[in-house]
């Protein structure tokens, strides 16, 4: 048994909706009882999805254990295909029908049914979402693709590829593809098919005509690609286009799988990432330490745009989902910092207090602990809650996602030109710290007039270490003084930097010395 | 419900011998949109400041709670999931040994807790993982300093606010006794803010009944004493199962409207009124200011809702009182009232005001229902989150019902906050012109 407050990732049968959710023409059986139905509210309310998630719930009760919860499933199932009348149906089981044994595929099959059913066997109690996702989405290929197919030579043909895994409830994914349809339109690349997003079932037989495929989101797509590579010799683009770097790679990936020429696409003049990092106002952002944490894929990325396209210096990087610790730790051996791999968001927020980051890029889960330890924050991974789906045009990827996310990082940090203004009106009596910065007040960490252990804290509150806690207070009122003068913005890691320097060296105590000691020893 | 009232597990519109000729109810079975009973844990655990609540199930019943609550609002919530494993499924570890270490971890670093609700979820039922003998071992390492109840919130057992039912009803046989010889006292069940619990409070100190109880309490420790002389009121229309532990107790139940809109507010004090002997122009007295102010402020809410066609989908148990105040104070007209489970005994005085037109179902068949509720287009629909955007999309406004359980929407003080949730909707489909 794991205890568990608040999780990164719901249960497979989860990401088999948000796989179905994304399609056309699919419906999803899932024997459940009520109350699994809180799902569709992920779909209806934190996605703002007009339409109910294409799912039938099978809704078996106690008294039904035991006596007849396969007819009901099999009544259930004629029922959905009868009145939404898809292209074929998934079918499987959630955590408690897992339990109850009823075989969903068999019952599926004695069916007859005029459709395909696709059978998942997703283990609820060694499994999670995205691996859950991945799984259906592979299926799903695997049973529809039709594998008679022969692709026409090339010559005289554009080249086609398949852009594999944005799905329902994901992180950007709607505004992600937008981007990538541009580059391919720029390279002169057909479309042979997006999935799971916007495909029906017929659509997925002809998955094999496409040259390549495009894995946009590895967690979700990257088994379907294998199979797809094995099967009909599709090589695969896996290349994640978040960043400049990465979206140039990216270009010259597809164009050499296509033939084309990468030219047109790597000019691509609406590219302001790279001035706005190299422009003068920017240069305090040099060195700033941030925290990353979400789903590997995002958090790798987000290392990369974080140390070579903005110079952050990454102080913590980690992420949720095992299967894909080992990206994560390649990145983290990149920055020099120790990978953290966990689900426990308990232990992530040990980490970020204890790496007293200047930033933290993380998912909903970071966002709140940001918000309790008084740092700033941004989202750069799901899981993600409703702001996070904004109306406006907001990619990650491609050049357009690379100048959202400068704006999105830099937003919360105090501004440039800013900083120095403040630095140099600290000693002003009618200048407040408690004001913060000017644009953002909502970000910026006020003392709360009230403690309240639920709203944020403000910075000096950051745990200090073990030896402050056993001794008191460390530190000379006249030390205590000299660091209330160092703007609220950078007071609590001049005094976690301070503390750790007097232990390291074995101070009983801070005085001005030691501050102006560790300032020297700290100076980047 | 018994097995009997639903043959075939198909919808069916079958009539009761007793009291149906006057008012048939349509008993549907199919796929139910609503809650199961672990969603009460987001309420009750605010109420009960000292309980925690640790519920046994899977990572489902964890991400349905964090789900629920919307946000994760508070950094460490006094609830958590304790998530069961392939392990410990497959008899590679003992479940009921790894409860143990789970619990002993929980209160280790939760010396604040003094209550330990074990809840039982869906997997743990079926798997009949044993949790009032979890709570019984636990409970004699632990008590004085926690005491450790069960009940279950399973969705095979328990629809949304039953949660709430099972969790007092488990509350009941740790009551401290009232002797048969102690004066009468007044129980008022079922968990209200606090705000309106002193509210009631203080109409029930000004009709000079000063001995009441809470149920639950504040502090889930100080349970109110429960015997022969007790006499209860509900104050939620879904604790069948916590009256029926209370009646085991001697308890009487004082019959009265739910305490919804001016109305139903005054007869639920009236009653208790008549059964503590109180003088009729007291009562009078004591509510007149209360009906005052209500009456005022529905006054300007009346136009909006008066004559509105409104529909409910079975989720709270709310769903009969609430019709009955929205159409007997403020005119409202009743297409469908869908409840999951209809007490007939807690409700039937609701019920008398209903017309022969009003549809009454029990149970749910959600795509039947949305059926109906297409062809009926009322001018508003109370439904659970899932449904609402999508019924928004064809167009059709739409009130979520989870808000009516968490809002203050009972008393006097409350009627008109309660009639405005019903009224913002209509507004502002009105005033919105994109």
């Amino acid at each position: 048994m794991q205890l568990a407050v608040w999780t990164y990732e719901g249960p497979p049968h989860v990401g088999a909706m948000r796989v179905a959710t994304a399609m056309e023409k699919l419906h999803y059986v899932l024997h459940a009882p009520q109350g699994d139905t809180y799902a569709d509210l992920l779909f209806t309310m934190i996605e703002r999805r007009g339409k109910r998630p294409p799912v039938t719930y099978t809704t078996f009760e106690a008294r039904d254990l035991g006596k007849d919860t396969a007819q009901i499933f099999q009544d259930a199932a004629r029922e959905a295909v009868a009145r939404f009348n898809p292209q074929a149906i998934i079918v499987g089981a959630s955590c408690t029908a897992e339990l109850i044994q009823d075989d969903p595929a068999g019952l599926a099959e004695a069916m007859g049914l005029p459709i395909p059913a696709i059978p998942l066997e997703l283990p609820s109690y060694q499994r999670k979402e995205n691996w859950g996702a991945a799984e259906t989405f592979y299926q799903i290929v695997r049973h529809l693709a039709d594998t008679s197919v022969t692709r026409a030579p090339r010559e005289g043909r554009k080249a086609r590829a398949n852009i594999l895994g944005p799905t329902a409830l994901g992180f950007r994914h709607r505004d992600d593809l937008v981007e990538i349809k541009k580059i391919l339109s720029a390279l002169d690349v057909e479309i042979n098919l997006v999935a799971p997003l916007g495909a029906t079932p017929e659509d997925i037989k002809t998955i094999g005509n496409a040259d390549f495929n495009i894995v946009l989101y590895p967690e979700i797509a990257d088994e379907a690609a294998r199979w797809l590579e094995r099967t009909f010799a599709q090589p695969a683009v896996r290349t994640i286009p978040i960043g400049v770097g990465a979206t140039r790679s990216f270009i010259a990936d597809v164009a050499e799988l296509a033939g084309a020429d990468p030219t047109p696409a790597l000019g691509d003049t609406s590219s302001r990432l790279p001035w706005w990092s190299r422009s003068v106002d920017s240069t305090y952002l040099t060195g700033k330490r941030v925290f990353i944490f979400g789903d590997a894929t995002h958090a790798v990325a987000a290392a990369r745009i974080a140390r070579e396209e903005l110079g952050f210096e990454v102080c913590g990087l980690g992420c949720y989902n095992r299967e894909f610790a080992r990206e994560i730790r390649a990145e983290a051996a990149r920055c020099g910092v120790e990978p953290l791999i966990t689900d426990d968001h308990l232990a992530v927020e040990d980490a970020i207090a204890a790496a007293c980051p200047e930033l933290v890029l993380g998912t909903q889960m970071e966002r709140h602990i940001a918000k309790r330890l008084g740092l700033p924050c941004a989202v750069i991974s799901a899981p993600v809650h409703v702001q996070d789906f904004p109306a406006r045009h907001s990619p990650q990827m491609g050049f357009e996602g690379a100048n959202v996310i400068f704006d999105t990082w830099v937003h919360p940090l105090v501004m440039g030109l800013e900083e120095h203004l403040l630095t140099m009106f600290r000693e002003d009596f009618e200048f407040s710290d408690e004001a913060g910065a000017s644009h953002h007040a909502a970000h910026s960490p006020r003392k709360a007039a009230t403690p309240d252990p639920v709203s944020e804290a403000p910075v000096e509150d950051i745990p200090a270490p073990a030896m402050a806690e056993e001794g008191g207070t460390l530190w000379t009122a006249e030390a205590e003084r000299e660091l209330k003068k160092i703007p609220f913005f950078v007071r609590g890691k001049a005094r976690r930097n301070t503390e750790n320097f007097a232990a390291a060296e074995g101070r009983r105590q801070i005085d001005l010395e030691t501050l102006y000691d560790a300032k020297a020893h700290y100076a980047r | 419900m018994s097995a009997a009232t639903l043959l075939d597990g198909c919808a069916a519109e079958l009539a009761r011998p007793e009291a149906e000729a006057q008012r048939p109810v349509l008993r549907e079975r199919g796929q139910r949109e609503v809650f199961c009973g672990l969603t009460g844990i987001i309420w009750l655990h605010r109420k009960m400041q000292d309980a925690f609540f640790l519920v046994v199930g899977s990572r489902t019943c964890a991400h349905l709670l964090q789900s629920a609550a919307g946000v994760m609002i508070f950094a460490e919530p006094r609830f958590a999931t304790a998530i069961m494993e392939e392990r410990d499924l497959a008899g590679m570890v003992d479940a009921q040994d790894e409860l143990d270490r789970v619990v002993n971890r929980l209160l280790e670093r939760r010396p604040d807790i003094r209550t330990l609700f074990l809840v039982g979820s869906c997997p743990s039922e079926v798997i009949k993982l044993d949790l009032a003998k979890a709570a019984q071992r636990l409970g004699a390492v632990h008590m004085p300093r926690v005491r450790i109840l069960n009940y279950s919130g399973s969705g095979i057992e328990t629809t949304f606010t039953q949660g709430e039912d099972a969790c007092l009803a488990a509350l009941v046989p740790v009551m401290p006794a009232l002797p048969a010889e102690a004066p009468a006292e007044l129980l008022i069940v079922g968990s209200l803010p606090d705000i309106v619990e002193d509210q009631f409070l203080r109409l029930f100190a000004d009709l000079g009944i000063t001995r009441v109880g809470c149920l639950p309490a504040r502090n889930a420790r100080e349970l109110p004493a429960v015997g022969p002389n007790t006499r209860y009121l509900l104050a939620q229309p879904f604790l069948g199962d916590t009256a029926m532990a209370l009646e085991g107790r001697g308890a009487k139940r004082i019959e009265a409207l739910f305490p919804f809109g001016v109305e139903g507010t005054s007869d639920w004090v009236r009653a208790a009124a008549r059964e503590f002997g109180v003088d009729a122009a007291l009562t009078e007295q004591v509510l007149a200011p209360g009906r005052e102010r209500a009456r005022i402020a529905l006054s300007k809410l009346r136009p909006q809702l008066e004559g509105k066609r409104i529909s409910f989908l079975p989720d709270s148990q709310l769903e009969v009182p609430l019709a009955r105040y929205l159409q007997d104070e403020l005119g409202m007209e009743l297409v469908e009232v869908g409840t999951p489970y209809l007490h007939r005994a807690h409700l039937a005085r609701e019920l008398e005001s209903f017309g022969p037109n009003v549809r009454l179902s029990e149970g749910q068949h959600v795509e039947r229902q949305l059926d109906r509720v297409r062809a009926d287009r009322p001018d508003i629909t109370v439904c659970g989150l899932g449904l609402a955007n999508p019924l928004e999309g064809e167009g059709l406004t739409t009130k979520w019902a989870i808000e009516l359980v968490f809002s203050p929407i009972h008393g006097f003080d409350q009627a008109a906050d309660l009639a405005e949730l019903f009224a913002r909707p209509l507004r502002r489909r009105d005033l919105l012109e994109v």
